[in-house]
Order: C-alpha cells, then sequence, then structure tokens
C-alpha cells in the first residue's frame, strides 16, 4: 500500500528526520564503542587526547602488539560466518539433537558448546595459523593496527575477575531461577482473581517498587551482621552469619524484584483468555493442574521475556551486593567500582575499562538475541498499566 | 477463584515481600529513633615514670569498651527521639543561616546538599527524558521498515547496560584529557577541567541519566505510536490540520496515558539516582539522597557503620517517595472503583 499523497512529507523534513536519527545513534553507541577501543591499547594509547591515536594505538604497535591487514581480513571472515552459522544451524543442530520437551535445556547446552568452539577456533587456532601466514607474507603481514589483549589477561587471570565472574553467575541465576517460580505463581493467581484483596497486594508492591533501596538495605545490615546471635535460640550452633552470603543476596534480590516481576507477569495472563482455565476446570483439574499443564505451556514468551529483567536487575545492581557481600563473594560490578576509586595508575584504568567491557559484553549478546522479548517486556506493562 | 486457592498462589510471594521488604522498612523505622554503641566505662588511670628525686605521675581519664566473656564489646540501645533526624537535618545550622541571610551556607550540610541536587537532578531530566524519548519514536516511525530493528538494537544498548559502567564509559570520554574535552579545548581555545568543576560534573550526570532512560521512553512511545487511529488522523488532514497540529491534537492526546506512566516511572527512578555518583566520582561536588544513605550504612575508618543516622536520612529520602506517589495511588484507587461499578 503506498503512502497517501497528502500524507507524504517534504524531503526536507525526511532529511531532518533521518539525520536527527543517525545523530541519536551515534550518541547512543559511540560510548560504548569507544570503551571497547580503549580496552585493547596500551595505557598511553587509550588515553591518548587524539582520537586517532586511540584508534591505530602507534604505542601499542611500537610495543610489537597488533594486526596485520591480513588478521584483520581473516578474522573478521571467521567472525561474519560464525555469527552466520549461530543463526542459520545453531536451531537445526538443537531441535534434531535435543530430546523431546527438553528444548530449553538443549538450547542451553547448544550455545554453551558453541561458545566454548567458537573461543577455542578464534582465540586458540587462528592466531597459530595466522602467526605463520604473517612470518610469509611480507608487507601484507606488517602490523598497522594496535591491539593487545594484555589488559583483559591481567583483569582476568592475575585480579582474579574470573571469581567475580563465577559469584555473578551464582547470584543471577539464583534470582532469576527463585523469582521466576515465586512470581509466576502470583502472576497468575493475581491476574484470575478480581477480589479486593489482590487488588491491595498488586497496590503495595507499586509502593514498594517505589521504595530506594538503601532504605531497605539499611534494615537488613545490622540483622544480617548479627545474625548468627539472633539465629542461635532457633537454630542452635549451626547459625550462620548472613553477611557476605551469596544465598542471603539472592533472597534480596529477590524479593526486591518481586513487585515488578508480579506486575509484568500478571499483564502477560491477563493476555491469555480465561475460557482456557475454564476448560480444564470443567475438565476436572484442580487450579494448580490447570496452571501447570494448560496455562504454563503458552505462557514461555511472558516468562523468558520477565526473567529477562530479573537478570538485568541482578546483574546490574552495585547498591545492595556492594553492601551486604564480602570482599571474596564479591559480583563483577562493585568489584569494579572498586577498581576505579584505586585510580593510582594509567594502567589501573585500562584494566578498570577492560573490566567495564567484560560485563557489557554479555548485555550485548543479551539484546542482540532478546531484542524482541526486551521490546515487548516493556510494553507489556505501560500499554496497559 | 476462592480466597484459600488464591493464598496458594500468591503466599510465597508475599511471605518473600513481608519478609524482605515490610519488615525491614518497619526495623529501619524503629533503628532511626534508636542508637546502638558499645557500652564504655571511664577509668582513672596513673602512669609513673621513674624521675629524678622521686617519680612523676601522671593521672589521665580514659575510656574503654565493656567486653562481654566472650570478649567482644557489649552495646546498648537506647530510645533518643528525634536526635539522628537533628543530626542528619541540622536544623540549628539551617537556622542560623536564615538568621544571618546567607542561605547558600545551607547547602554545606550535606542532607540539603542530596535533596538540592536530586530534586534539581529529577525535575530537569524529566522533560528531556520525554521529549527526547518522543522524538526518536517520531524518527523511527519515519524512516524506512528495513533498517527498524538496527535502530532499535542499537538505542536499547545504552537502556541495558549496567548503570554505573554506563556512566563510567561517559566519563572516560571527559574526564581528564578524554577525546571529547579535548576537542572542546581545541574549539574554544581554554582549558577546561571537567572534574573540577561541580557544575559541569552535574551537566554530565543528568546527560547521561537521558542518554539511559531515553530509550525506555522511545520504546513505549513507539509502541504507542502504532496504534494511533489512522482514521482520525485523515480526517484532521482534511480539516487542514499542519503537520505540527496533527502532532500537537492528535498523536499526543493519543500518547498521553504512556507519557503519564513513563513520567512517573522516571520520577521514581531519578529520585533513588545513586549509580552516578558512583560513576562520576561526584562526591565532593554533588551527592544524592540514596547515596547518602549508602555512604552513611559503609563502614567508616574505625569500621562502624553509622546505621541510625543512614536509618533517619533513609526514612527522611521516604518521605519525597510518598509525596510522589500520592497522586498516582489516588488516580490508581478512582480507576479500581470505577471498574468495580
Amino acid at each position: 500500500m503506498s503512502t497517501p499523497k497528502a500524507l507524504q512529507q517534504p524531503a526536507s523534513l525526511r532529511l531532518a528526520s533521518a539525520s536527527f536519527l543517525a545523530f541519536w545513534c551515534l550518541i547512543a553507541a559511540f560510548p560504548i564503542f569507544w570503551i571497547a577501543v580503549m580496552s585493547f591499547k596500551s595505557p598511553v594509547d587509550a588515553f591518548s587526547a587524539n582520537p586517532l591515536d586511540v584508534i591505530f594505538g602507534p604505542t601499542t604497535r611500537a610495543d610489537g602488539d597488533g594486526l596485520s591487514i591480513l588478521d584483520i581480513v581473516i578474522g573478521l571472515a571467521v567472525l561474519i560466518a560464525a555469527v552466520r552459522l549461530a543463526f542459520t544451524q545453531l536451531p537445526k543442530w538443537v531441535d534434531r539433537l535435543s530430546p523431546q520437551g527438553m528444548t530449553i535445556v538443549g538450547w542451553l547446552v547448544g550455545a554453551g558448546a558453541y561458545a566454548v568452539g567458537f573461543l577455542v577456533v578464534f582465540f586458540g587456532i587462528l592466531p597459530a595459523v595466522l602467526g605463520v601466514l604473517n612470518s610469509v607474507t611480507g608487507p601484507l603481514g606488517a602490523p598497522v593496527l594496535g591491539l593487545t589483549a594484555e589488559h583483559y589477561y591481567s583483569v582476568w587471570i592475575e585480579n582474579g575477575f574470573w571469581r567475580n565472574f563465577q559469584n555473578s553467575l551464582i547470584v543471577t541465576a539464583g534470582v532469576v531461577t527463585i523469582s521466576l517460580t515465586v512470581g509466576t505463581l502470583a502472576g497468575y493467581g493475581l491476574a484470575r482473581s478480581g477480589s479486593n484483596l489482590a487488588f491491595w497486594i498488586l497496590i503495595i508492591a507499586l509502593i514498594f517498587r517505589a521504595l530506594p533501596h538503601s532504605v531497605l538495605v539499611a534494615g537488613y545490615l545490622p540483622v544480617f551482621i548479627n545474625s548468627a546471635e539472633i539465629l542461635r535460640p532457633i537454630l542452635g550452633e549451626n547459625a550462620p552469619t548472613l553477611y557476605g552470603q551469596p544465598l542471603a543476596v539472592i533472597a534480596v534480590l529477590v524479593a526486591i524484584n518481586q513487585p515488578f516481576t508480579i506486575w509484568m507477569l500478571r499483564s502477560f495472563f491477563q493476555n491469555i483468555p480465561n475460557e482456557l482455565d475454564e476448560a480444564a476446570r470443567v475438565d476436572g483439574c484442580t487450579h494448580f493442574q490447570a496452571f501447570r499443564w494448560v496455562i504454563m505451556p503458552v505462557m514461555w514468551p511472558g516468562v523468558i521475556t520477565t526473567g529477562l529483567f530479573s537478570f538485568l536487575l541482578a546483574y546490574n545492581d552495585l547498591l545492595v551486593t556492594s553492601l551486604l557481600l564480602d570482599a571474596q563473594n564479591q559480583t563483577m560490578v562493585p568489584a569494579i567500582a572498586g577498581y576505579f576509586n584505586r585510580e593510582t595508575t594509567t594502567t589501573d584504568q585500562v584494566e578498570a575499562v577492560a573490566a567495564a567491557v567484560s560485563i557489557t559484553a554479555p548485555l550485548f549478546l543479551l539484546v542482540m538475541i532478546f531484542q524482541r522479548q526486551i521490546v515487548s517486556g516493556l510494553t507489556a506493562g505501560a500499554v496497559k498499566g | 477463584m476462592k480466597f484459600r486457592t488464591l493464598a496458594w498462589f500468591v503466599g510465597p510471594s508475599v511471605f518473600m515481600m513481608l519478609l524482605f521488604i515490610a519488615f525491614p522498612l518497619a526495623s529501619v523505622f524503629l533503628q532511626s529513633f534508636q542508637i546502638t554503641q558499645p557500652v564504655v566505662e571511664t577509668v582513672e588511670v596513673e602512669t609513673c615514670t621513674p624521675g629524678f628525686l622521686g617519680q612523676t605521675c601522671v593521672t589521665e581519664t580514659k575510656t574503654t569498651p565493656i567486653l562481654d566473656e566472650n570478649g567482644t564489646p557489649q552495646t546498648t540501645t537506647e530510645w533518643v527521639g528525634l536526635l539522628s533526624y537533628a543530626r542528619v537535618l541540622q536544623l540549628d545550622q539551617v537556622g542560623a543561616a536564615i538568621a544571618s541571610g546567607t542561605l547558600g551556607s545551607i547547602l554545606a550540610i550535606d542532607f540539603w546538599k542530596a535533596l538540592r541536587f536530586t530534586l534539581t537532578f529529577t525535575l530537569v531530566t524529566l522533560p528531556l527524558v520525554i521529549g527526547l524519548g518522543l522524538a526518536i519514536a517520531l524518527a523511527v516511525n519515519n524512516a524506512a521498515r528495513s533498517i527498524r530493528g538496527q535502530i532499535i538494537f542499537v538505542s536499547l544498548l545504552p537502556f541495558i547496560i549496567t548503570p554505573v559502567i554506563g556512566a563510567l564509559s561517559i566519563r572516560w570520554l571527559f574526564y581528564g584529557d578524554g577525546i571529547v574535552t579535548a576537542l572542546l579545548e581545541d574549539m574554544l581555545a581554554t582549558d577546561i577541567s571537567v572534574a573540577a568543576n561541580g557544575w559541569a560534573i552535574e551537566l554530565l550526570m543528568m546527560f547521561y541519566r537521558v542518554w539511559h532512560v531515553a530509550p525506555f521512553a522511545f520504546v513505549i512511545f513507539y509502541a504507542g505510536l502504532q496504534t494511533v487511529n489512522q482514521d482520525t488522523l485523515e480526517s484532521a488532514i482534511i480539516d487542514g490540520a499542519s503537520r505540527f497540529e496533527r502532532l500537537r491534537y492528535v498523536v499526543v492526546p493519543h500518547l498521553m496515558p504512556l507519557i503519564i506512566f513513563v513520567a512517573l516511572i522516571h520520577l521514581m527512578d531519578a529520585y533513588r539516582a545513586f549509580e552516578e555518583v558512583v560513576g562520576f566520582s561526584s562526591q565532593a561536588h554533588r551527592i544524592t539522597l540514596q547515596w547518602l544513605t549508602y555512604d552513611l550504612l559503609e563502614p567508616d575508618d574505625a569500621g562502624n557503620r553509622a546505621i541510625s543516622r543512614a536509618s533517619a536520612s533513609a526514612m527522611l529520602t521516604m518521605i519525597g517517595i510518598v509525596i510522589l506517589l500520592i497522586p498516582l495511588l489516588r488516580r490508581t484507587w478512582r480507576d479500581h472503583k470505577g471498574s468495580a461499578h
């Protein structure tokens, strides 16, 4: 269908709109792109005032770390091939190999195996092959673009960032699992009950959503620090000190997340027609059976979307984790806050940049894969709320 | 659905919220009227050092914490009424400042400084977020269908990124000789030091917040734009409405509920701004209310946490949230009453 003539826009307006959009995309992406570039350069280049020096990295190249034209061409080709493979072949393999009803597990295993395979090829085999090729090809093999991964090496291996990564994994996995389990039950109950009680629960949840998190943490801290003494009458000598425990933080984040989770899941449940429950009930299901066997199978898109937002909350949290976790259980985000407060040398700062990029990379992948779900999740609350 | 069934479904969630949100809230309220501190006793100690013709003796009083049988200091908790609030608000100094006519010195007190900045920050970013979000939504709606997916992808990045890291990525562009600062210095031929200027940091923090939240407003407005009634638009054209008038009288009224929704969410979130202070290391110049509570909760050099003052400042922060929520709750209540009939 072509646009009616009256609705067609003058060229000047179209141009203005397009250039505004281009400008916005530049502003949106530039800071993130720039820290990614900085993280691969030696400190002198990374904090150089000349943007070209940051991109081409003359000092980094002079130190002997750089990519030749050949490296760039072949590396890009492998990268593009890997992405295409992931979007075309991987779904087929997963479908064929995963057993009935286990598609989610199949995807997890498939994606994990693919990631490992990619890492081995890209960082293990490729550099070795290219090293040989570069020495043979002469001018094509001479480095033109300064690039070094040493900051990533020192952050992840020497400074033990992998431990923070592990803690982040534990905390986020725990938060997502528990808040979805608890949240789907509550969301379903609230969506199907029109009673005043349900209304009040939702309103109170809305108030809880607006609370500053520091208010809650001020309530937890004294209790958590002294929990061993408080719990001793009940649990005996094994009473734990909750301060510093990942499990305690998981519980706290789940609770903070609950108001948002039940509001979002409720609006997804409301999209599922009531007749579906009624049919199941007529066939003799209890409420819970109807929920488990009839409603849940059609609810997966909503659950995945809500899970994404729970993941983001747990992964991005700084306030709760930095106050309630001790040094050895720290997750990635508070750990990086420790980095740049030190700020002694420029090397420290570039390492902080590398750590920041490491934290952002999984989020970048997440948006790539789940863009549709994120958009639907954002609009689900608004359009009906 | 019967009450019992509802209770089974909702039970775990309500239990979690009671235990980890309602209970801490009540305990913070109580804590703000109490002070817990180690029990100390004053002892007179006489120390003598040998000197010429007899000893030189000095008697001094020392305060030492009383230890219990495990060797840990005993603590007492006493009710102090509004003392912690008075310490946070420092009303006597405020009164003195008003009396002497130097209103500026009120802003030297942490709480008032934080309140001033938090309110400015929230109210200045609000129209910017809504305006920018609407502009992007209109522009994307105008763009070719084939590139919309990519534009939405790029636009989502600032929203999805960890807040501290988003703030850091902008900080690295500006602080020291960051490339944007270097560019500005070249253009204006002056020396600019962003990190040393309170107002420059304030601008950067607001810029970061708009950059971070505008995508959220954009996505919601964009979804709303898809449902604008085309017939109304066409009749507006027939009636001779200009492009701007159509936007002003057809599109914006259609989006009004969404604009209110985005505004409310933004007010709630900007009022509890915290990550900006950490990301831009702005505590010497600008602090927010939530950061104030956080700072009081962090152990100081002696390892003590000022829990009661933190509780008082937290309760004071809450007052703002309550004021913010009242209109929203009244509206929801009216809707609920309306839908019941």
